[in-house]
Protein backbone atom coordinates (compact mmCIF):
# COMPACT_ATOMS: atom_id res chain seq x y z
CA UNK A 1 0.00 0.00 0.00
CA UNK A 2 1.38 3.42 -0.86
CA UNK A 3 1.38 6.09 1.82
CA UNK A 4 0.17 9.59 1.00
CA UNK A 5 2.54 12.14 2.51
CA UNK A 6 0.32 15.16 1.94
CA UNK A 7 -0.63 15.19 5.62
CA UNK A 8 2.87 16.45 6.43
CA UNK A 9 3.25 20.12 7.37
CA UNK A 10 5.12 22.10 4.67
CA UNK A 11 7.72 23.91 6.70
CA UNK A 12 10.19 22.10 8.91
CA UNK A 13 9.97 22.26 12.69
CA UNK A 14 12.83 24.77 12.86
CA UNK A 15 10.50 27.31 11.23
CA UNK A 16 7.79 26.65 13.81
CA UNK A 17 10.40 27.29 16.52
CA UNK A 18 11.60 30.52 14.81
CA UNK A 19 7.99 31.69 14.72
CA UNK A 20 7.54 30.95 18.42
CA UNK A 21 10.76 32.86 19.22
CA UNK A 22 9.60 35.82 17.15
CA UNK A 23 6.24 35.98 18.95
CA UNK A 24 7.81 35.72 22.40
CA UNK A 25 10.42 38.40 21.55
CA UNK A 26 7.63 40.73 20.42
CA UNK A 27 5.66 40.06 23.61
CA UNK A 28 8.76 40.80 25.70
CA UNK A 29 9.41 44.05 23.78
CA UNK A 30 5.80 45.16 24.26
CA UNK A 31 5.52 44.27 27.94
CA UNK A 32 8.81 46.10 28.68
CA UNK A 33 7.09 49.20 27.31
CA UNK A 34 3.81 48.52 29.15
CA UNK A 35 1.90 48.06 25.94
CA UNK A 36 -1.12 45.86 26.65
CA UNK A 37 -1.83 42.76 24.59
CA UNK A 38 -5.43 42.65 23.40
CA UNK A 39 -7.41 40.06 21.49
CA UNK A 40 -10.35 41.16 19.33
CA UNK A 41 -12.69 38.96 17.24
CA UNK A 42 -11.98 37.71 13.76
CA UNK A 43 -15.67 37.58 12.83
CA UNK A 44 -17.51 40.81 12.27
CA UNK A 45 -20.78 42.03 10.81
CA UNK A 46 -18.80 44.71 8.94
CA UNK A 47 -16.41 44.28 6.05
CA UNK A 48 -13.67 46.58 4.87
CA UNK A 49 -14.52 49.55 2.64
CA UNK A 50 -10.94 50.03 1.37
CA UNK A 51 -11.11 50.08 -2.45
CA UNK A 52 -8.19 47.66 -2.80
CA UNK A 53 -8.84 45.15 -0.02
CA UNK A 54 -11.52 42.48 -0.06
CA UNK A 55 -12.97 40.80 2.99
CA UNK A 56 -13.66 37.09 2.94
CA UNK A 57 -17.32 36.48 3.67
CA UNK A 58 -18.59 33.86 6.07
CA UNK A 59 -22.06 32.44 6.57
CA UNK A 60 -23.84 31.75 9.84
CA UNK A 61 -27.41 31.07 8.70
CA UNK A 62 -28.40 29.19 11.87
CA UNK A 63 -27.56 32.27 13.94
CA UNK A 64 -29.42 34.47 11.46
CA UNK A 65 -26.26 36.52 11.04
CA UNK A 66 -25.34 36.39 7.38
CA UNK A 67 -23.27 37.71 5.83
CA UNK A 68 -20.42 37.92 8.27
CA UNK A 69 -16.90 39.03 7.40
CA UNK A 70 -13.47 37.83 8.52
CA UNK A 71 -11.47 40.86 9.59
CA UNK A 72 -8.75 42.14 7.24
CA UNK A 73 -6.97 43.80 10.18
CA UNK A 74 -7.86 44.28 13.86
CA UNK A 75 -7.74 48.07 13.42
CA UNK A 76 -11.39 49.00 13.99
CA UNK A 77 -11.88 47.07 17.23
CA UNK A 78 -8.55 48.29 18.55
CA UNK A 79 -9.50 51.90 17.81
CA UNK A 80 -12.76 51.39 19.70
CA UNK A 81 -10.70 50.10 22.65
CA UNK A 82 -8.48 53.18 22.37
CA UNK A 83 -11.51 55.48 22.36
CA UNK A 84 -12.78 53.71 25.47
CA UNK A 85 -9.50 54.54 27.22
CA UNK A 86 -7.55 51.28 27.15
CA UNK A 87 -4.24 53.04 26.45
CA UNK A 88 -1.24 51.70 24.49
CA UNK A 89 -2.10 48.28 23.09
CA UNK A 90 -0.97 45.65 20.60
CA UNK A 91 -2.32 42.50 19.04
CA UNK A 92 -0.98 39.51 17.13
CA UNK A 93 -3.88 38.53 14.89
CA UNK A 94 -4.66 36.19 12.02
CA UNK A 95 -6.17 38.34 9.26
CA UNK A 96 -7.85 37.43 5.98
CA UNK A 97 -7.89 39.04 2.53
CA UNK A 98 -9.61 37.62 -0.52
CA UNK A 99 -7.76 37.34 -3.82
CA UNK A 100 -4.25 37.77 -2.40
CA UNK A 101 -2.25 34.79 -3.58
CA UNK A 102 1.39 34.79 -4.62
CA UNK A 103 4.97 34.38 -3.49
CA UNK A 104 4.47 36.96 -0.74
CA UNK A 105 0.70 36.77 -0.33
CA UNK A 106 -1.69 34.31 1.22
CA UNK A 107 -5.39 34.67 1.98
CA UNK A 108 -4.65 34.26 5.70
CA UNK A 109 -1.63 35.79 7.37
CA UNK A 110 -0.50 37.01 10.76
CA UNK A 111 -0.34 40.68 11.61
CA UNK A 112 1.21 42.51 14.51
CA UNK A 113 -0.60 45.77 15.12
CA UNK A 114 0.19 48.31 17.81
CA UNK A 115 -0.95 51.78 18.86
CA UNK A 116 0.87 54.41 20.88
CA UNK A 117 -0.91 57.35 22.49
CA UNK A 118 0.56 60.82 21.97
CA UNK A 119 2.96 59.43 19.35
CA UNK A 120 3.13 60.87 15.86
CA UNK A 121 4.31 58.74 12.93
CA UNK A 122 7.97 59.74 13.27
CA UNK A 123 8.05 58.69 16.90
CA UNK A 124 6.43 55.39 15.95
CA UNK A 125 8.99 54.89 13.14
CA UNK A 126 11.67 55.23 15.83
CA UNK A 127 9.97 52.61 17.96
CA UNK A 128 9.58 50.28 14.97
CA UNK A 129 13.34 50.66 14.43
CA UNK A 130 13.92 49.70 18.07
CA UNK A 131 11.78 46.58 17.63
CA UNK A 132 13.76 45.60 14.53
CA UNK A 133 17.04 46.10 16.42
CA UNK A 134 15.63 44.04 19.31
CA UNK A 135 14.98 41.23 16.80
CA UNK A 136 18.56 41.50 15.50
CA UNK A 137 17.70 43.39 12.29
CA UNK A 138 19.09 46.62 10.85
CA UNK A 139 17.53 49.93 11.83
CA UNK A 140 15.91 51.40 8.71
CA UNK A 141 16.91 54.63 7.01
CA UNK A 142 14.20 57.10 5.91
CA UNK A 143 13.14 58.69 2.62
CA UNK A 144 9.99 60.51 1.58
CA UNK A 145 7.68 59.02 -1.04
CA UNK A 146 8.39 62.03 -3.29
CA UNK A 147 12.16 61.69 -2.98
CA UNK A 148 12.24 58.00 -3.88
CA UNK A 149 9.96 58.69 -6.86
CA UNK A 150 12.18 61.56 -8.01
CA UNK A 151 15.20 59.27 -7.82
CA UNK A 152 13.53 56.84 -10.22
CA UNK A 153 11.51 59.00 -12.60
CA UNK A 154 12.60 62.56 -11.98
CA UNK A 155 8.98 63.56 -11.35
CA UNK A 156 7.08 64.71 -8.29
CA UNK A 157 4.37 62.05 -7.68
CA UNK A 158 2.24 64.52 -5.71
CA UNK A 159 1.91 67.24 -8.34
CA UNK A 160 2.39 65.38 -11.66
CA UNK A 161 -0.57 65.35 -14.09
CA UNK A 162 -2.56 62.11 -14.48
CA UNK A 163 -1.85 61.93 -18.22
CA UNK A 164 1.90 62.00 -17.65
CA UNK A 165 1.52 59.24 -15.07
CA UNK A 166 -0.45 57.15 -17.57
CA UNK A 167 2.25 57.55 -20.19
CA UNK A 168 4.90 56.45 -17.72
CA UNK A 169 2.79 53.44 -16.71
CA UNK A 170 2.18 52.38 -20.30
CA UNK A 171 5.87 52.66 -21.09
CA UNK A 172 6.59 50.46 -18.09
CA UNK A 173 4.25 47.72 -19.39
CA UNK A 174 0.80 48.29 -17.91
CA UNK A 175 -1.38 46.91 -20.69
CA UNK A 176 -4.61 48.81 -19.91
CA UNK A 177 -3.33 51.62 -17.74
CA UNK A 178 -5.99 52.98 -15.39
CA UNK A 179 -6.97 56.65 -15.14
CA UNK A 180 -6.90 56.65 -11.34
CA UNK A 181 -4.01 58.44 -9.72
CA UNK A 182 -3.75 56.04 -6.81
CA UNK A 183 -3.58 52.96 -9.09
CA UNK A 184 -1.06 54.55 -11.44
CA UNK A 185 1.19 55.48 -8.52
CA UNK A 186 0.83 51.94 -7.12
CA UNK A 187 1.85 50.50 -10.47
CA UNK A 188 4.93 52.68 -10.91
CA UNK A 189 5.88 52.18 -7.28
CA UNK A 190 5.55 48.38 -7.23
CA UNK A 191 7.18 47.84 -10.64
CA UNK A 192 9.87 50.51 -10.96
CA UNK A 193 10.45 52.55 -7.79
CA UNK A 194 10.78 49.28 -5.87
CA UNK A 195 14.06 48.60 -7.70
CA UNK A 196 15.48 51.72 -6.06
CA UNK A 197 14.11 50.64 -2.67
CA UNK A 198 15.68 47.18 -3.02
CA UNK A 199 19.13 48.75 -3.04
CA UNK A 200 18.75 49.45 0.66
CA UNK A 201 18.61 46.71 3.27
CA UNK A 202 15.94 48.39 5.38
CA UNK A 203 14.10 51.55 4.36
CA UNK A 204 11.15 53.59 5.62
CA UNK A 205 9.16 55.48 2.99
CA UNK A 206 7.01 58.26 4.48
CA UNK A 207 4.73 61.17 3.58
CA UNK A 208 2.54 59.36 1.05
CA UNK A 209 0.39 61.43 -1.36
CA UNK A 210 -2.95 62.46 0.13
CA UNK A 211 -4.84 60.20 -2.31
CA UNK A 212 -3.30 57.24 -0.46
CA UNK A 213 -4.20 58.45 3.02
CA UNK A 214 -6.54 55.58 3.97
CA UNK A 215 -6.89 56.11 7.75
CA UNK A 216 -3.93 58.47 8.10
CA UNK A 217 -4.03 62.13 9.14
CA UNK A 218 -3.12 64.65 6.46
CA UNK A 219 0.04 66.60 7.18
CA UNK A 220 -0.89 69.94 8.73
CA UNK A 221 1.87 71.91 6.98
CA UNK A 222 1.43 70.19 3.65
CA UNK A 223 -2.05 68.69 3.18
CA UNK A 224 -0.97 67.23 -0.20
CA UNK A 225 0.70 64.45 1.76
CA UNK A 226 -0.44 62.28 4.64
CA UNK A 227 1.36 61.14 7.77
CA UNK A 228 1.77 57.57 6.60
CA UNK A 229 4.86 55.35 6.37
CA UNK A 230 5.85 51.92 5.17
CA UNK A 231 8.80 49.72 6.03
CA UNK A 232 10.62 47.79 3.28
CA UNK A 233 13.27 45.16 3.95
CA UNK A 234 15.15 43.91 0.86
CA UNK A 235 12.43 45.59 -1.21
CA UNK A 236 9.63 43.64 0.49
CA UNK A 237 6.82 45.60 2.14
CA UNK A 238 6.77 44.67 5.83
CA UNK A 239 4.80 47.32 7.73
CA UNK A 240 2.39 50.20 7.23
CA UNK A 241 1.67 52.90 9.79
CA UNK A 242 -0.08 56.23 10.32
CA UNK A 243 -0.59 59.11 12.59
CA UNK A 244 -4.21 58.09 12.99
CA UNK A 245 -7.06 60.15 11.65
CA UNK A 246 -9.25 61.11 14.62
CA UNK A 247 -11.84 63.28 12.83
CA UNK A 248 -15.02 61.23 12.43
CA UNK A 249 -16.57 63.48 9.75
CA UNK A 250 -13.46 63.23 7.58
CA UNK A 251 -13.34 59.48 8.17
CA UNK A 252 -16.98 59.12 7.11
CA UNK A 253 -16.30 61.08 3.91
CA UNK A 254 -13.34 58.83 3.14
CA UNK A 255 -15.44 55.69 3.74
CA UNK A 256 -18.17 57.00 1.43
CA UNK A 257 -15.64 57.86 -1.25
CA UNK A 258 -14.11 54.39 -0.91
CA UNK A 259 -17.51 52.73 -1.27
CA UNK A 260 -18.23 54.89 -4.31
CA UNK A 261 -14.97 53.71 -5.87
CA UNK A 262 -15.81 50.09 -5.02
CA UNK A 263 -19.17 50.50 -6.72
CA UNK A 264 -17.49 51.94 -9.83
CA UNK A 265 -15.18 48.92 -9.90
CA UNK A 266 -18.19 46.58 -9.46
CA UNK A 267 -16.88 45.31 -6.15
CA UNK A 268 -18.98 44.18 -3.20
CA UNK A 269 -19.83 47.12 -0.92
CA UNK A 270 -20.16 46.13 2.73
CA UNK A 271 -22.06 48.36 5.18
CA UNK A 272 -20.08 51.20 6.81
CA UNK A 273 -18.98 50.36 10.36
CA UNK A 274 -20.79 53.08 12.30
CA UNK A 275 -19.38 51.81 15.60
CA UNK A 276 -15.96 53.01 14.53
CA UNK A 277 -17.29 56.41 13.44
CA UNK A 278 -19.17 56.77 16.74
CA UNK A 279 -15.98 55.90 18.61
CA UNK A 280 -14.11 58.61 16.69
CA UNK A 281 -16.93 61.05 17.50
CA UNK A 282 -16.67 60.15 21.16
CA UNK A 283 -12.95 60.84 20.86
CA UNK A 284 -10.00 58.82 19.70
CA UNK A 285 -6.92 60.02 21.59
CA UNK A 286 -4.10 61.36 19.44
CA UNK A 287 -2.11 58.29 18.53
CA UNK A 288 -0.07 56.52 15.89
CA UNK A 289 -0.48 52.91 14.86
CA UNK A 290 1.37 50.42 12.70
CA UNK A 291 0.58 47.00 11.23
CA UNK A 292 3.40 44.60 10.48
CA UNK A 293 3.23 41.33 8.52
CA UNK A 294 4.79 38.67 10.73
CA UNK A 295 5.03 35.96 8.04
CA UNK A 296 7.13 38.28 5.89
CA UNK A 297 9.23 39.32 8.87
CA UNK A 298 9.81 35.61 9.51
CA UNK A 299 10.85 35.22 5.86
CA UNK A 300 13.48 37.92 6.45
CA UNK A 301 14.66 36.35 9.71
CA UNK A 302 14.96 32.84 8.23
CA UNK A 303 16.10 33.81 4.73
CA UNK A 304 13.11 32.25 2.94
CA UNK A 305 11.92 33.52 -0.42
CA UNK A 306 8.22 32.62 -0.30
CA UNK A 307 5.52 33.02 2.33
CA UNK A 308 4.55 29.34 2.01
CA UNK A 309 8.00 28.32 3.27
CA UNK A 310 7.31 29.89 6.66
CA UNK A 311 3.89 28.31 7.02
CA UNK A 312 3.26 24.67 7.88
CA UNK A 313 -0.24 24.76 6.53
CA UNK A 314 -1.65 26.62 3.54
CA UNK A 315 -4.78 26.15 1.48
CA UNK A 316 -2.78 23.68 -0.63
CA UNK A 317 -2.60 21.21 2.25
CA UNK A 318 -5.35 22.25 4.61
CA UNK B 1 -15.03 35.34 -27.50
CA UNK B 2 -13.48 33.30 -24.72
CA UNK B 3 -11.69 35.24 -22.00
CA UNK B 4 -9.63 34.49 -18.92
CA UNK B 5 -9.65 36.42 -15.66
CA UNK B 6 -6.28 37.16 -14.06
CA UNK B 7 -7.22 34.77 -11.25
CA UNK B 8 -7.07 31.93 -13.84
CA UNK B 9 -3.58 32.89 -15.02
CA UNK B 10 -1.04 30.08 -14.87
CA UNK B 11 1.93 28.91 -16.86
CA UNK B 12 1.03 27.64 -20.32
CA UNK B 13 -2.24 29.59 -20.58
CA UNK B 14 -2.69 31.02 -24.11
CA UNK B 15 -3.75 34.67 -24.49
CA UNK B 16 -4.18 37.13 -27.34
CA UNK B 17 -1.85 40.09 -26.99
CA UNK B 18 -1.76 42.87 -29.60
CA UNK B 19 -3.21 40.47 -32.18
CA UNK B 20 -0.72 37.66 -31.58
CA UNK B 21 -1.20 34.43 -29.62
CA UNK B 22 1.01 34.25 -26.54
CA UNK B 23 1.69 31.69 -23.84
CA UNK B 24 2.23 32.61 -20.18
CA UNK B 25 5.64 31.57 -18.91
CA UNK B 26 5.56 33.36 -15.56
CA UNK B 27 2.78 34.93 -13.50
CA UNK B 28 3.53 37.06 -10.44
CA UNK B 29 0.98 38.60 -8.07
CA UNK B 30 2.08 42.11 -7.04
CA UNK B 31 0.15 44.17 -4.51
CA UNK B 32 1.05 46.99 -2.19
CA UNK B 33 -0.77 46.26 1.11
CA UNK B 34 -3.14 49.19 0.73
CA UNK B 35 -2.94 49.48 -3.02
CA UNK B 36 -3.98 48.18 -6.39
CA UNK B 37 -3.33 44.47 -7.07
CA UNK B 38 -1.57 43.50 -10.30
CA UNK B 39 -0.66 40.37 -12.21
CA UNK B 40 2.72 40.81 -13.79
CA UNK B 41 3.22 38.20 -16.50
CA UNK B 42 5.97 37.12 -18.83
CA UNK B 43 4.63 35.81 -22.13
CA UNK B 44 6.10 34.12 -25.15
CA UNK B 45 4.72 35.32 -28.47
CA UNK B 46 3.97 32.03 -30.21
CA UNK B 47 4.41 33.55 -33.66
CA UNK B 48 7.73 35.29 -33.17
CA UNK B 49 9.09 33.43 -30.15
CA UNK B 50 9.83 36.77 -28.48
CA UNK B 51 9.35 37.07 -24.73
CA UNK B 52 7.45 40.11 -23.46
CA UNK B 53 6.38 41.43 -20.08
CA UNK B 54 2.91 42.82 -19.41
CA UNK B 55 1.00 43.87 -16.33
CA UNK B 56 -2.73 43.59 -15.75
CA UNK B 57 -4.93 44.92 -13.00
CA UNK B 58 -6.01 41.90 -10.95
CA UNK B 59 -9.58 40.94 -11.82
CA UNK B 60 -9.25 42.13 -15.41
CA UNK B 61 -10.18 39.73 -18.21
CA UNK B 62 -8.05 39.03 -21.25
CA UNK B 63 -9.01 37.49 -24.58
CA UNK B 64 -8.08 33.81 -24.82
CA UNK B 65 -6.09 32.57 -27.81
CA UNK B 66 -7.63 29.61 -29.63
CA UNK B 67 -4.44 27.58 -29.52
CA UNK B 68 -4.11 23.82 -29.10
CA UNK B 69 -1.44 21.19 -29.44
CA UNK B 70 -2.27 18.03 -31.42
CA UNK B 71 -0.27 14.95 -32.40
CA UNK B 72 -0.37 14.69 -36.19
CA UNK B 73 1.23 12.55 -38.82
CA UNK B 74 3.48 14.24 -41.37
CA UNK B 75 2.34 13.31 -44.87
CA UNK B 76 4.31 15.15 -47.55
CA UNK B 77 5.81 18.44 -48.67
CA UNK B 78 4.50 19.87 -51.94
CA UNK B 79 7.25 22.44 -52.33
CA UNK B 80 5.32 25.19 -50.59
CA UNK B 81 3.52 23.63 -47.67
CA UNK B 82 4.13 20.77 -45.29
CA UNK B 83 1.03 18.65 -44.86
CA UNK B 84 -0.08 16.91 -41.68
CA UNK B 85 -3.02 14.70 -40.74
CA UNK B 86 -4.91 14.37 -37.49
CA UNK B 87 -5.02 10.56 -37.35
CA UNK B 88 -8.22 10.47 -35.30
CA UNK B 89 -10.34 12.78 -37.50
CA UNK B 90 -8.29 12.29 -40.72
CA UNK B 91 -8.47 16.05 -41.15
CA UNK B 92 -5.48 17.49 -42.98
CA UNK B 93 -3.61 20.69 -42.23
CA UNK B 94 -1.08 22.60 -44.32
CA UNK B 95 1.80 24.28 -42.49
CA UNK B 96 3.86 27.05 -44.07
CA UNK B 97 7.65 27.21 -43.95
CA UNK B 98 7.57 29.51 -40.93
CA UNK B 99 5.71 26.91 -38.87
CA UNK B 100 8.11 24.07 -39.74
CA UNK B 101 11.25 26.22 -39.67
CA UNK B 102 13.25 23.92 -37.39
CA UNK B 103 11.27 20.69 -37.75
CA UNK B 104 11.50 20.43 -41.52
CA UNK B 105 15.13 19.25 -41.56
CA UNK B 106 14.25 16.17 -39.49
CA UNK B 107 11.06 14.83 -41.03
CA UNK B 108 10.69 12.73 -44.18
CA UNK B 109 7.13 11.41 -43.85
CA UNK B 110 4.93 9.32 -41.52
CA UNK B 111 6.47 10.74 -38.31
CA UNK B 112 4.11 11.81 -35.55
CA UNK B 113 4.73 15.51 -34.83
CA UNK B 114 3.31 17.93 -32.27
CA UNK B 115 1.41 20.56 -34.24
CA UNK B 116 0.30 23.78 -32.52
CA UNK B 117 -2.88 25.08 -34.14
CA UNK B 118 -4.01 28.70 -33.83
CA UNK B 119 -7.53 29.30 -35.15
CA UNK B 120 -7.15 25.90 -36.84
CA UNK B 121 -3.99 26.86 -38.75
CA UNK B 122 -0.60 25.32 -37.89
CA UNK B 123 1.46 27.89 -36.01
CA UNK B 124 4.38 25.69 -35.04
CA UNK B 125 5.47 22.11 -35.61
CA UNK B 126 7.77 20.15 -33.35
CA UNK B 127 9.54 17.11 -34.82
CA UNK B 128 9.60 13.92 -32.70
CA UNK B 129 12.38 14.09 -30.08
CA UNK B 130 14.23 11.26 -31.81
CA UNK B 131 14.26 10.39 -35.52
CA UNK B 132 16.06 7.67 -37.49
CA UNK B 133 17.56 8.84 -40.78
CA UNK B 134 19.91 7.43 -43.40
CA UNK B 135 23.26 9.01 -44.28
CA UNK B 136 23.43 9.99 -47.93
CA UNK B 137 26.85 11.57 -47.90
CA UNK B 138 29.88 11.37 -45.62
CA UNK B 139 33.61 10.63 -45.87
CA UNK B 140 34.55 6.92 -45.77
CA UNK B 141 34.64 5.43 -42.28
CA UNK B 142 37.94 4.97 -40.40
CA UNK B 143 38.10 1.42 -38.99
CA UNK B 144 39.24 0.64 -35.50
CA UNK B 145 38.74 4.24 -34.47
CA UNK B 146 35.77 3.65 -32.15
CA UNK B 147 37.39 4.75 -28.91
CA UNK B 148 39.08 7.94 -29.99
CA UNK B 149 37.27 11.26 -30.33
CA UNK B 150 36.95 13.23 -33.51
CA UNK B 151 34.00 13.74 -35.77
CA UNK B 152 33.07 14.52 -39.35
CA UNK B 153 30.00 16.02 -41.03
CA UNK B 154 27.35 13.71 -42.49
CA UNK B 155 24.44 14.70 -44.72
CA UNK B 156 21.18 12.89 -43.98
CA UNK B 157 18.41 11.91 -46.38
CA UNK B 158 16.37 14.97 -45.35
CA UNK B 159 19.28 17.30 -46.15
CA UNK B 160 20.21 17.99 -42.52
CA UNK B 161 23.90 17.90 -41.67
CA UNK B 162 25.02 16.41 -38.34
CA UNK B 163 28.38 15.65 -36.78
CA UNK B 164 29.08 11.91 -36.52
CA UNK B 165 32.01 9.80 -35.20
CA UNK B 166 34.75 8.93 -37.70
CA UNK B 167 33.81 5.20 -37.94
CA UNK B 168 30.32 5.86 -39.35
CA UNK B 169 29.82 4.73 -42.97
CA UNK B 170 27.78 6.11 -45.83
CA UNK B 171 24.30 4.51 -46.00
CA UNK B 172 24.08 3.77 -42.28
CA UNK B 173 20.98 4.58 -40.24
CA UNK B 174 21.43 7.05 -37.38
CA UNK B 175 19.37 8.01 -34.36
CA UNK B 176 19.28 11.81 -33.95
CA UNK B 177 18.04 13.97 -31.07
CA UNK B 178 16.10 16.72 -32.87
CA UNK B 179 16.10 19.03 -29.82
CA UNK B 180 19.88 19.38 -29.90
CA UNK B 181 20.51 18.30 -33.49
CA UNK B 182 23.04 15.76 -32.24
CA UNK B 183 23.91 12.19 -33.27
CA UNK B 184 22.87 9.67 -30.58
CA UNK B 185 23.77 6.23 -31.95
CA UNK B 186 23.65 3.88 -34.92
CA UNK B 187 20.19 2.47 -35.52
CA UNK B 188 18.69 -0.63 -37.07
CA UNK B 189 15.70 -0.30 -39.36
Amino acid sequence: MTCDHKWRPFADNAIARSRAELYSSIRLFMSDRHILEVDTPILSRHGISDPFIDSIRAEAPLAGLSPLYLHTSPEFCMKRLLASGIGDCYQIAHVFRDGEKGKRHTLEFVMLEWYRLRFDYHKLIDELGELLAFLGLDKPSKKTYSDIFKQTFDIDPVSIEIEQLRTLAKDAGWYNASDQRHSLLDFLFSHEVIKQIKKEKSLIIYDYPACMASLARLNKENPNVCERFELFIDGMEIANGFTELTDSDEQRQRFEKDLEERKDNKMHSPPIDNHLLDALKHGLPDCAGVALGLDRLLMVLTGKQTINEVNNFTLENN
Amino acid sequence: MATYSTSEFKNGLKLMMDGDPCSIIENEFVKPGKGQAFNRVRLRNLKTGRVLEKTFKSGETVEAADVMDLEMQYLYNDGETWNFMDTSSFEQFAADENAVSDAKQWIKGEEMCLVTLWNNVPLAVAAPNFVILEITDTDPGVRGDTAQGGSKPATLETGAVVKVPLFIENGELLKIDTRTGEYVSRAKE
